[in-house]
């Protein structure tokens, strides 16, 4: 068994609504330091394998075709016991 | 002729969808169910608005994997008609058979009222009956329509005369306070380079008589008529 975290974020350049809403907000409350906020999401997986490299494939594979729109999206995998 | 119109889990236009081409136009139609792989022989396939699996992960992100999809996919790359109204234009584009993808609006707001599109192209089956410039008033029901491409495949829509509609005043000027929701190119449908498959946001289907604030949508569904009429009688 190993456990993954999946993290999806619009693309560099992709505009993201709801990150620079979110940075406005923070501005407002009384931190200006806030320079931008990027939204996204996280998915936690557990994986009934215990072959790591195999895992990695797969779960690319899993973003590309659903986890993530390649058209607006990209995300990182990372992988542990 | 026939259209069909697929139920997913969560659509909640499907009805409004067939009693437009039932009762405002008088076609045949016939309910498709997202768990069958069977389009029953209908001429138009129409994928409805509504939530389809609500909204979860991405709009249509789910629903493009159903069953019915795959036939879809199937009819879509043999020619057939697809037309995807709202969610039905997000699983389309989910479903790689029209290219892009939708942003949150840019006010992130659920945005529903009458809004106005221009007529950009009579090039299609779905506008062939309409004016290129003709300016329709039609209403938006949603919170993810913000249409994005790259700039590259913009510049191709464009170039390859694909936009269907465009957002824009009731004068028909694609102004910015005339994009309800932060669209590329004001666009409010495109179609693909075979020009058989059509996603637009506004929903047609919600104005087929006057009694429901414009009838402006049932041209679309006239137009669609028209061609498959044609074709029968030549």
């Amino acid at each position: 068994m190993v456990r993954a975290k999946i993290r999806v974020e619009l693309k560099d350049g992709v505009l993201d609504p709801q990150g620079v809403t979110i940075k406005n907000a923070l501005v407002d409350m009384g931190y200006p330091e806030i320079a931008s906020v990027k939204s996204g999401k996280t998915f936690d997986l557990e994986i009934d394998l215990d072959d790591r490299e195999l895992v990695e494939t797969k779960l690319d594979e899993m973003c590309r075709k659903l986890l993530a729109n390649p058209v607006i999206e990209q995300y990182s995998v990372e992988v542990y016991e | 002729m026939k259209f069909g119109v697929i139920t997913f889990p969560g659509s909640n236009c499907d009805y409004d969808t067939y009693a437009a081409a039932k009762f405002s136009l008088g076609e045949d139609v016939e309910f498709l169910w997202h768990a069958d792989s069977d389009l029953k022989g209908t001429d138009v396939v129409i994928l409805p608005g509504g939530f389809s699996y609500g909204d979860y992960l991405r709009t249509g992100s789910i629903a493009r994997f159903s069953p019915i999809m795959k036939e879809v996919i199937r009819f879509a790359r043999d020619g057939g008609t697809v037309w995807g109204i709202c969610n039905g234009f997000q699983i389309l584009l989910e479903a790689g058979l029209l290219p892009g993808a939708m942003l949150r609006n840019k006010n992130l707001k659920f945005i529903c009222k009458y809004v106005h599109i221009r007529v950009e192209t009579t090039n299609t089956i779905l506008s062939s009956a309409l004016t290129r410039g003709d300016v329709i008033k039609i209403p938006i029901a949603h919170s993810d329509g913000n249409y994005y491409v790259d700039k590259k495949r913009l510049d191709g829509i464009i170039e390859r005369d694909e936009v269907l509609f465009r957002y824009c005043s009731s004068e028909g000027e694609l102004t910015d306070d005339a994009n309800p929701n932060g669209s590329l190119h004001n666009i409010a449908g495109i179609c693909n380079r075979e020009r058989n498959v059509f996603g637009m946001m506004p929903h047609p289907e919600r104005c087929t008589e006057d009694i429901l604030g414009s009838s402006d949508g049932l041209k679309l569904f006239a137009s669609v008529r028209q061609h498959f009429s044609e074709r029968m009688t030549a």
